[in-house]
Parts: C-alpha cells; sequence; structure tokens
C-alpha cells in the first residue's frame, strides 16, 4: 500500500486564469511538510482543491490518496477517506452546535454513530490541549468567534475526526503568539506514523513550532524548490527575491 | 392521480384516506345550511342568532385586497361542504369506543401513544365533530376543563358565554365571520385560579371528507396565576379538490397566569388555512405562540396578543416553510395597551423552489402604555434562486418611552457553508439539511420533541437532491 497523498503535474484554473500550472508534491503518511511562498503563488488554492472546492476547475493531473484517484470526487467522499482542510476563513453556520456537528460528521467518517463515551472522551482531550472552556461545545458553529477562536476550532474538528491527512491553510494568520503556540501543539499531539500535515504558511513564525520534516516553496501555481527545514530559515533571512532570479534563471 | 400532486402524494405521509361514511354532510352555504349545524347539535336559541348575523357580517365583507390571491377562493365558496358528521356518539372517554376505523387514524398519526406517554389530555377531532376527549383524572380532580367545545356550551354556558366571541368578534375579519357561523369542533380549556398543568394538552385535526371546510373554535381561559400549554396538530388525505381550514382560537390569560399555544399545521398543498388566533393577556400574564406552518396551500395566519394588563409579556415564535405552490402569509401581532408590557416576535421562514413565505407583523403601542417595550426579529432563507420571500413590518407607535427594534435578514443557501461541512465529511444533502435545521435553531429549540423530530424529517426530505 503507498501511504501518500500524491499531486500528478496539476493544472487548475478558476474563472478562466490558470492559478496552478502543473504542481507536483507528495506528502507520505507520517510526515509533516510545509508549504510556503510569497502572496499570490497558489498555495491556497492548491490546498482547497484537494479538498474539492467545486469552484475551482481541474484541466490536467491527478490527486491520489494512498494510491486512489480522488480527483474528481466529492469534497465529502474525500473527507471520508481521511482528508481534512482547515480553513484559512472558517464559515459561520449559526443554530448548529460545535458538539452535535462534531458528532455528526464523526458519524459519517466512521459509517457509523460515534459510542458516547468515546466521543466526549475526544472531545473532552481536545479541549484541555488546547485551554479552552467546555462552553464552547454547545455555542454555534464559529457564529459569533473571534479570529482566533475560528482557528482554534478548525484544530479542535482535527483534533476529534483525526484525519490521516490534514491541510492547514495559513492556520496562523491573525495569531497572538499564544494563540499560536496552542495551535501548534494541538497540531503537533496528533504528530506520529498516521498522520500527515501540509502546513500553508506564508511567514516561517509557525514552523517554530510545528517542525517540519519537508519545505516546499511555491511561486507562480508551481512547486519550485524542496528542501528541509533549513530552507525556511533561509527564505526568512532572505526573503523571495533570489529565488525568484534562480527560477528565472534555470 | 394528476401528476402536479404525485410529488405531493410522495412526501407527504399523512396523506391516507380512510372509507368512513359520514351521518350528515351539509354542502353550500346558506341560512338553511347553519340552521341545520345549530340543530344538530341542540344549540340554545342565542348561539342559533349568533351564527346567523355571523353569516350575514359574512356576505356583507369584502374579500382582503392584500396578502395572497384567494379568488379562485372565493368561486368555491358555494362548493364546500360545511358540516359532516362523522359517525360516532359524541366525543368518547376511551379509545374503545371510537369507531373503528376513525381509531385506526388515530393510532396510524401515533396520537394514542402520545397521549399514554406526554399529555395531559388529548381531543381528537374528525371532520367536523370531536369523537375523543380524555383528560388525566388527577388535572380533573383540580377543576381543570378540557373538553370540546360543544360541550363547553352545554355544560359551562354562563362561562363560556362572558368569553365566547369576546376576544374575536364575528366582524374582526370575514373569515372570523364565516368561521362564527358554521363552527363546529375544538376545544373548550379552563384552568383554575393558581392550577399549574405541567404537561401539555394536545388537540388533533383531521379532515377526511374531500371538498370540505373544517372550522374548529377554541376557547382558553387561563384564571390567575395558572398555567396551561395547549398543543394543536392537523393533517388530512390528499383530495384532488381543494379544502379549507379555517379556525378562530381565542385565549384569555388573566393576572399573572402563564400559556403556551403551540401549532403545527401540516396540511396537504391543497388546502387553504385561513386562521384567526388571539390572546389578552392581563397584568403580569405571559402568553406565548409557537407556531409552525409547514402544508397548506394557502396560509393567511398572524397570532395576536393583546397586552392589556400591566406588565404583560408575550412572545410569538413561527417557521414557515414554503414549498413550490405555497403561499404561506404568516406573521404576528403585538398590541401593547398598558405600561412595562413587552413583547417579542421571532420569525423563520424557508422558501424551497417557487414556494413564497411573507412576514406580515404589527406591532403598535398606544399613548398610556409607558415603557412598553417590543423586539421584531424576522428572517427568510432562500433555497432556490425562483424562491420568494417579502416582509411587511408594520409599526404604529404612539408613546414616546416605548422601545421597539426591528431586525430583518434575507439569506441565500450559501455554497461556502455547504463546501465547509462536506470537507468534513457530510454529504451535500445532509449539510443543507444541517443548515436549515441550524437556521430554525432559536425557534425549533421550543418545539415538542415529536414535532421537532418530524420537522427534522421534513426538512431531510426536502433538502434531498435540493442542491448542486
Amino acid at each position: 500500500m503507498t501511504n501518500r497523498l500524491e499531486i500528478q503535474d496539476l493544472w487548475v484554473s478558476h474563472d478562466g486564469q490558470m492559478i496552478l500550472k502543473g504542481v507536483t508534491l507528495t506528502l507520505p503518511l507520517g510526515e509533516v511538510h510545509a508549504l510556503m511562498g510569497p502572496n499570490g503563488a497558489g498555495k491556497s488554492t492548491l490546498g482547497k482543491v484537494i479538498a474539492g472546492d467545486p469552484t475551482y476547475q481541474v484541466e490536467k493531473g491527478r490527486i491520489l490518496l494512498d494510491g486512489e484517484e480522488i480527483t474528481d470526487l466529492s469534497p465529502d467522499e474525500r473527507a471520508r477517506k481521511g482528508l481534512f482542510l482547515a480553513f484559512q476563513y472558517p464559515v459561520e453556520v449559526p443554530g448548529v452546535q460545535v458538539a452535535n456537528f462534531l458528532r455528526l460528521a464523526l458519524k459519517e467518517r466512521l459509517g457509523q454513530e460515534p459510542p458516547i463515551t468515546e466521543f466526549y472522551a475526544r472531545l473532552k482531550e481536545a479541549i484541555e490541549l488546547l485551554d479552552w472552556d467546555e462552553a464552547v461545545l454547545s455555542r454555534y458553529l464559529n457564529e459569533g468567534f473571534s479570529g482566533g477562536e475560528k482557528k482554534k476550532n478548525e484544530i479542535l474538528q482535527l483534533m476529534v475526526l483525526r484525519p490521516r491527512y490534514a491541510i492547514l491553510d495559513e492556520t496562523d494568520s491573525g495569531l497572538d503568539i499564544d494563540a499560536l503556540k496552542v495551535v501548534a501543539r494541538g497540531v503537533n499531539s496528533m504528530r506520529g506514523p498516521a498522520f500527515s500535515a501540509l502546513v500553508i504558511t506564508h511567514y516561517q513564525r509557525l514552523l517554530n513550532y510545528i517542525v517540519p520534516d519537508v519545505v516546499h516553496v511555491m511561486m507562480n501555481g508551481r512547486v519550485v524548490k524542496t528542501g528541509g527545514p533549513e530552507l525556511a530559515l533561509e527564505l526568512e533571512k532572505r526573503g523571495y527575491d533570489w529565488l525568484k532570479e534562480e527560477v528565472a534563471g534555470a | 392521480m394528476p401528476e402536479d400532486l404525485k410529488h405531493i402524494a410522495d412526501d407527504y405521509r399523512w396523506g391516507f384516506r380512510d372509507e368512513v361514511e359520514p351521518e350528515l354532510a351539509l354542502k353550500g352555504l346558506t341560512p338553511e345550511t347553519v340552521r341545520k349545524i345549530s340543530e344538530a347539535k341542540g344549540e340554545p336559541a342565542w348561539m342559533t342568532e349568533f351564527r346567523l348575523k355571523a353569516l350575514e357580517a359574512f356576505f356583507k365583507m369584502p374579500m382582503p385586497k392584500w396578502g395572497p390571491d384567494l379568488s379562485a377562493l372565493e368561486q368555491k365558496l358555494d362548493d364546500f361542504y360545511y358540516y359532516v358528521k362523522p359517525p360516532s356518539r359524541g366525543p368518547a372517554e376511551s379509545w374503545e369506543e371510537v369507531p373503528e376505523e376513525i381509531k385506526k387514524t388515530y393510532e396510524r398519526l401515533g396520537i394514542p401513544e402520545a397521549e399514554r406517554k406526554v399529555l395531559a389530555g388529548v381531543g381528537a377531532q374528525y371532520d367536523s365533530e370531536v369523537v375523543y376527549h380524555k383528560i388525566k383524572e388527577e388535572l380533573e380532580k383540580k377543576g381543570v376543563v378540557f373538553v370540546s367545545i360543544e360541550e363547553g356550551l352545554k355544560e359551562y354556558e354562563e362561562l363560556f358565554k362572558k368569553y365566547f366571541a369576546k376576544i374575536v368578534p364575528p366582524t374582526d375579519n370575514k373569515f372570523a365571520a364565516l368561521n362564527s357561523a358554521v363552527w363546529s369542533g375544538g376545544s373548550f380549556v379552563y384552568v383554575p385560579p393558581g392550577v399549574e398543568v405541567e404537561v401539555p394538552l394536545q388537540a388533533y385535526f383531521r379532515v377526511n371528507t374531500a371538498g370540505f371546510g373544517q372550522f374548529e373554535r377554541t376557547l382558553i381561559i387561563v384564571d390567575e396565576g395558572a398555567k396551561v400549554h395547549y398543543i394543536e396538530g392537523c393533517t388530512a388525505p390528499l383530495y384532488t379538490t381543494e379544502a379549507l381550514h379555517t379556525g378562530v382560537i381565542e385565549i384569555y390569560v388573566h393576572k399573572n397566569a402563564h400559556s403556551r399555544y403551540t401549532t403545527i399545521q401540516n396540511w396537504p398543498t391543497n388546502m387553504y388555512n385561513l386562521v384567526t388566533q388571539r390572546a389578552i393577556v392581563e397584568e403580569g400574564g405571559y402568553h406565548m405562540w409557537l407556531d409552525g406552518n409547514l402544508g397548506s396551500k394557502v396560509t393567511m395566519k398572524y397570532p395576536s396578543s393583546i397586552l392589556k394588563g400591566r406588565g404583560a409579556r408575550s412572545e410569538v415564535l413561527s417557521i414557515a416553510f414554503a414549498k413550490t405552490g405555497q403561499h404561506l402569509d404568516t406573521g404576528a401581532k403585538l398590541i401593547h395597551l398598558a405600561e412595562d408590557t413587552s413583547g417579542q416576535i421571532v420569525s423563520k421562514s424557508i422558501s424551497k423552489g417557487e414556494g413564497r413565505s411573507s412576514y406580515r407583523g404589527l406591532v403598535k403601542v398606544s399613548k398610556n402604555a409607558n415603557r412598553a417595550r417590543a423586539n421584531v426579529e424576522c428572517d427568510a432563507l432562500l433555497i432556490d434562486p425562483e424562491s420568494k420571500t417579502d416582509t411587511y413590518p408594520y409599526m404604529e407607535i404612539n408613546n414616546e418611552t416605548a422601545q421597539i427594534g426591528h431586525e430583518a435578514t434575507v439569506s441565500r443557501l450559501a455554497d461556502d457553508q455547504i463546501f465547509y461541512l462536506q470537507t468534513r465529511g457530510l454529504p451535500e444533502d445532509e449539510a443543507a439539511a444541517l443548515i436549515v435545521r441550524g437556521f430554525i435553531e432559536p425557534v425549533a429549540k421550543e418545539l415538542p420533541l415529536e414535532f421537532a423530530v418530524e420537522l427534522n424529517r421534513l426538512i431531510e426530505l426536502e433538502m434531498e437532491g435540493s442542491v448542486g
């Protein structure tokens, strides 16, 4: 069994404009990869397309999950196969309680009603680790949440639903340092041989707390460089311009 | 069955029909019909007189010139059956005494079971007459009266006369006049001072005859410091001919009393549902209207609370779900007549397909109602591009110290919400149903459990294949 998420020569357009121009990337199960790059490089688009956002058009290429092609599956089918996207801008769903929603989602993922004691054990563990109050469980999904609370709620869902492949789309944006540490603690608690994450970020800051195994850099709709954690530090120090020149010169 | 009814028949699980031969069926709207109804019920002369006067008023009053189109109904008014007496000897006190075919219907609707489990009393009306009426013994001992409206007139005539048609007079509107002329069935409830009825009383209205008009009349008197919750549910078989339901509900909430009236109408979508509901609330009293409109072709219903005594309070919570072929024109009225009165209106409407839901409401504050407070919130959710909604909020504020709030929102079922929920593993239909359930949650959470379950089932059914 090939336990990995594979993106093969992916070309994607939106409103007639090509945004991804041949992305190739492999995320083996058990690893955490960072996806960096300047604004407009196509990082968030890649995250959304992997999750199955219907507003984007896949023109060419394939997405494979554990060797199975998922390019044409609906977002919920992908989720049930173990994929998760932590949104950059989580959506408000009024009137739907967090706990109730998580129970429904977990039921879909497991294919059956989760045992109530196990479900609450998962909730409790996640809430404690995230320094949160159980009161959040009876609040309506993201409604009236601060920006930081919304990001924390994405990680709460990640921890309760326990996907095998998670994409974190700029989870660090808009977080202060304390919130950032809490979010990182949540993600790190998931790390292990049966969990992978693709951490999309603009800044190196988050990677001090979630140390990646591999760093990819995207520019202009393609992955232009792949390296170890030191690549992130170099980008932090030198910016993206030198890389642009390197790519242009190649 | 014609094609346009097939979709309704598939979705409408209560559309079965019973083979019950009526004992008496009166067609056409004439003084003769009215006299025969009164005679069949053995009424006192004053009631016959009241009915005939109401019929005159009905003929004199024009059809409403606002709201849904009633012209097709107007053409048909002479074709309805105005009184259909089922073969039963008045309200039975045991289901064993209810004719077999009729009993079976209520069993299919789950009424006897609910009575055993969660209700303090049940009334069951079949076409024009109440066939079953029973209240738990301990409540009867405390002096609580829960009988058919006919028995109320017979056994408690003085009390009945003091309140009947005083809250909704026949001349209030054309359909109140019609009901006053041909009323039959409904409940009479009296809760003595200080008595709290903790579990709900329920009435269940079933129409069986094709081309029938049901005109129940309910009168509820909650005496000082007393408490009651009354629930009403309605269904009918599906016929190709249109039907009419025109009820009048009158509630008197005395000083410091507490009452709640819950209706969930799930009539088939060829029913005209034109109902007048009004409560008078005395000092320190509280009344809640909880109104769910799921079925019918046209509904016009605006539950009203007249806050007559100091500090009286009322809430009107409503849900409407209009599908293709339905126009649900619903709302609420709060009339503040005294100081420190307060009211809250929360209206949640969903329109799907070519369905149309309208909110029509009135908040009125009289000159001397100092410090009256009212808040109106009406939210509409549109499922499809062709779905319609409109809002008619009327305000008449005649006191400067009043605090009035109004908030209206219209939203569409959002693609980003559906995508978000899908990425968590919920299929598209379920995501849509969850969003709709969340939308009505602030009102739905107040519903009795069996109604909430039924409402969820209906939403899931309606949202199947509705997106994408």
